[in-house]
């Protein structure tokens, strides 16, 4: 229960953030009608089109994921440095409320987003279908991904080492790692390598399939991913315990 | 019965020792203050009295619960005004109290009634819908004295609760402290002598992670051998490094 009632704080905290909208939802939304209006001035004779709808919904839902790692770190950092913490370091709040505190307003703004986000595609041209549900669901692992590194990241740097870090550089690994600007096997070799072992382009795989309605094709990808998920989830909530006791 | 008991209370960093053996006994409805230049081990003892550091040896009650293994006991019963304000920035005045209140157990119908008689109490209605990053720094202080003051606790730790604040603020958080007295059980740490002076039923002053002098301001002042209470302080103070 209390970690409810933390939870509602921390919702509070993130949403009443502008820069939770605009780059929770807003940006994501502009990448779409952008590159979608990009892909439709393409000429026919420049051979197929990049970014068509049914493979760039999918993954932007996915980029615009890799946000909540940074709205999550910055709140945890912020907290961390404050006396607000302290307050409930000697509260009854207790590790698990902290750590659930902190996860769980991420999970329904992780749906929302990408709910917008394919709302937003069926004005695109992305055709309805019951297969966008389950690609919403199929998003929850890469959801908890980049939640559980922004509870690792949160736990460990300061305010402004998690702007940099999970603001500039893991949104943009996130991005070129994960086939959605560009297909990583045209680049080949040892940026392939790495693009095959991080969760980022399997998760985009995983949702283009779940939107296709190719549910067969899901799992081997989707297994990268969960696998990923639990690994990080384990590790951030090990961390925040263990900096927990150390404040 | 005393509210607070400290059994030879050590905590060590490594090589130094910050606070070591304290032996210190707080009655109940008491305002006591610690006082001690930068390092004495006030704050270090503060964090041990209110379960965020262990001790290293020792131990200590509240109410007769220890803060080694009855932590979550001795959490439900005092609160802390942290020395820096410490207050939710995005969330309105009426949303700290509220979410504080919850988070020591009421309900949604109380936390709301005991938030009301806060803003009232502290004369914050004015602000009650403010985003608490929107106010002066010593409504955020005020507010966060509040936030320490709606679980009832009882025993309440003030840590340097005027630190910054002009004068008028100030004087203003010496009345709300006040009329606090007797009501709970309270340990004030501060620079401010003058506070300690006014506000406080005894005085403890401590050096090097001891208790060296303890009394109520006259008692101090007539052991010091002086009419002025930082006279006093100083006097005792530098003994106790010699």
């Amino acid at each position: 229960m209390r970690a409810l009632i933390f939870a509602s704080r921390n919702t509070k905290e993130i949403t009443r953030d502008i820069m939770t909208t605009v780059f929770g939802i807003a940006f994501p939304i502009v990448l779409l009608l952008l590159l979608s209006a990009i892909n439709n001035g393409i000429p026919k004779e420049y051979g197929p089109k990049m970014f068509n709808i049914e493979s760039l919904a999918p993954g932007i839902t996915v980029f615009g994921l890799s946000f909540l790692s940074l709205f999550s770190s910055m709140l945890i950092s912020k907290d961390r440095t404050t006396s607000f913490v302290l307050r409930l370091f000697t509260s009854p709040l207790t590790p698990s409320d902290f750590i659930l505190g902190y996860t769980l307003p991420m999970l329904p703004m992780a749906l929302l987003q990408s709910v917008v986000c394919y709302a937003c595609a069926l004005f695109l041209g992305l055709p309805f279908s019951a297969n966008l549900l389950v690609a919403v669901v199929v998003n929850l692992p890469v959801a908890v991904v980049f939640i559980s590194l922004g509870l690792l990241f949160g736990s460990v740097l300061n305010e402004k080492a998690v702007g940099g870090v999970c603001g500039a550089l893991l949104t943009n690994l996130s991005a070129w790692f994960s086939n959605i600007w560009f297909d990583t096997s045209m680049v080949g070799g040892a940026f392939k390598a790495v693009a095959d072992c991080l969760p980022f382009s399997h998760a985009v795989n995983a949702a283009r399939y779940a939107v296709s309605g190719d549910f067969g094709s899901i799992f081997p990808d989707l297994w990268w991913v969960i696998g990923y998920a639990a690994v990080l989830l384990i590790a951030a909530v090990t961390v925040f315990s263990v900096k927990l006791k150390k404040s | 019965m005393d509210a607070i008991k400290t059994f030879d209370l050590t905590k060590r960093y490594k090589e130094k020792t910050a606070v070591n053996k304290l032996n210190l006994t707080v009655g109940k409805g008491e305002l006591y203050a610690l006082l001690g230049v930068n390092g004495a081990g006030k704050s270090t003892t503060i964090k041990m009295l209110s379960c965020l550091t262990q001790p290293t040896s020792g131990d200590a009650e509240l109410m007769g619960n220890s803060v080694v293994s009855q932590s979550a006991k001795v959490k439900a019963i005092m609160n802390v005004s942290p020395q820096e304000t410490a207050v939710a920035a995005k969330l309105s005045v009426r949303e700290n109290l509220e979410f504080i209140a919850r988070v020591y157990g009421f309900n949604k119908k109380e936390a709301k009634q005991k938030a009301q008689k806060m803003i009232e109490d502290f004369s914050m209605e004015e602000y009650a819908k403010n985003k608490a990053s929107t106010l002066s720094g010593g409504w955020q202080r005020r507010l966060s004295i509040a936030m320490a003051l709606i679980s009832d606790p009882e025993i309440l730790f003030l840590d340097e609760p005027t630190l910054g604040l002009d004068v008028l603020a100030r004087r203003e958080l010496w009345h709300v402290i006040e009329k606090l007295k007797g009501k709970m059980t309270i340990i004030l740490t501060t620079h401010y002598l003058e506070e300690a002076e006014s506000l406080s039923d005894r005085v403890g002053i401590m050096s090097r992670g001891v208790l060296c002098a303890e009394g109520t301001a006259r008692e101090l002042k007539e052991q010091a051998g002086t009419d002025d209470f930082e006279e006093a302080f100083i006097r005792l103070t530098e003994e106790a490094l010699k």
